[in-house]
């Protein structure tokens, strides 16, 4: 699992990569749970860049995020997502919870 | 003859074998010249499928998996996903969205999801003998 992360101006952003499904949503779950634990940032960004897909773990993954983000009252956005993971994100209407934003 | 070519896979429910089995389908699912949106639906919905008998029909152990995907006229995908497990005693409630009897690493969104990006969606179950589910999803011909 690839995972890159960094810290600006209290924003955190974490690159994804790959896959996310069940075998693989954990170890995202934990990781990005200690990220936010260790900066406790003001905004979360979940750059969607390098996924290649996504399916309803995936959907877990961010909620998990969310709520860890609304734990320390700050918010959660997400960027650079293709088509096949927003096809799942708009099913579940997870892009109405979450701040989308284009990507830079 | 019913149908025109299929392919049976049967593997035990490690989580690793999701992949596998997506991608198995999404080779298979080739031959139909489907779009990479058409593709991206049926690869999620037998990630789906797979995940659900990995996590709820075999909760503490390990068991098979039979995944049976045929072509048939009119350029359908036909895919059903057997298991031996634990069986769902509500499916009613299980295709509910955001119900789920997983962890908090689960969603609840599996079934909705199946639905939604596929043309149709069975679910057939007995305790302790199994699920089946069958989907079907028709692909479009391109000119």
């Amino acid at each position: 699992m690839n995972f890159t992360s960094f810290l600006q101006d209290g924003k955190l952003t974490i690159a994804l990569s790959g896959e996310i499904d069940h075998h693989r949503a954990r170890a995202y779950i934990d990781k990005i749970a200690a990220k936010i634990e260790a900066y406790t940032p003001e905004e979360c960004i979940l750059d969607f860049t390098d996924v290649t897909f996504v399916d309803s773990s995936g959907i877990a993954v961010v909620i998990n995020c969310m709520r860890r983000m609304a734990q320390i009252e700050g918010t959660l956005s997400m960027t650079g997502i293709g088509e096949q993971p927003m096809r799942v994100f708009r099913t579940s209407g997870i892009d109405k919870l979450v701040h989308i934003k284009e990507a830079v | 003859m019913k149908f025109e070519n299929f392919m049976i896979l049967e593997f035990p429910s490690k989580s690793s074998n999701e992949a596998f089995a997506r991608s198995a389908v999404a080779c298979f699912a080739a031959q139909l010249d489907p779009t990479l949106e058409e593709m991206g639906d049926i690869r999620t919905a037998v990630s789906e499928a797979v995940t659900n008998c990995i996590v709820h029909a075999y909760p503490n152990s390990y068991g098979m998996i039979t995944l049976r995907c045929r072509i048939l006229k009119d350029n359908i995908l036909d895919i059903v996903v057997k298991d031996k497990g634990v069986g769902i005693p509500d499916i009613d409630q299980a295709r509910r969205p955001m119900f789920t009897t997983g962890g908090a690493d689960r969603s609840g969104m599996g079934f909705t999801i199946m639905e939604s990006f596929m043309t149709s969606l069975e679910i057939t179950s007995s305790p302790e003998r199994g699920t089946t589910v069958h989907m079907r999803r028709r692909i479009q011909r391109r000119a």
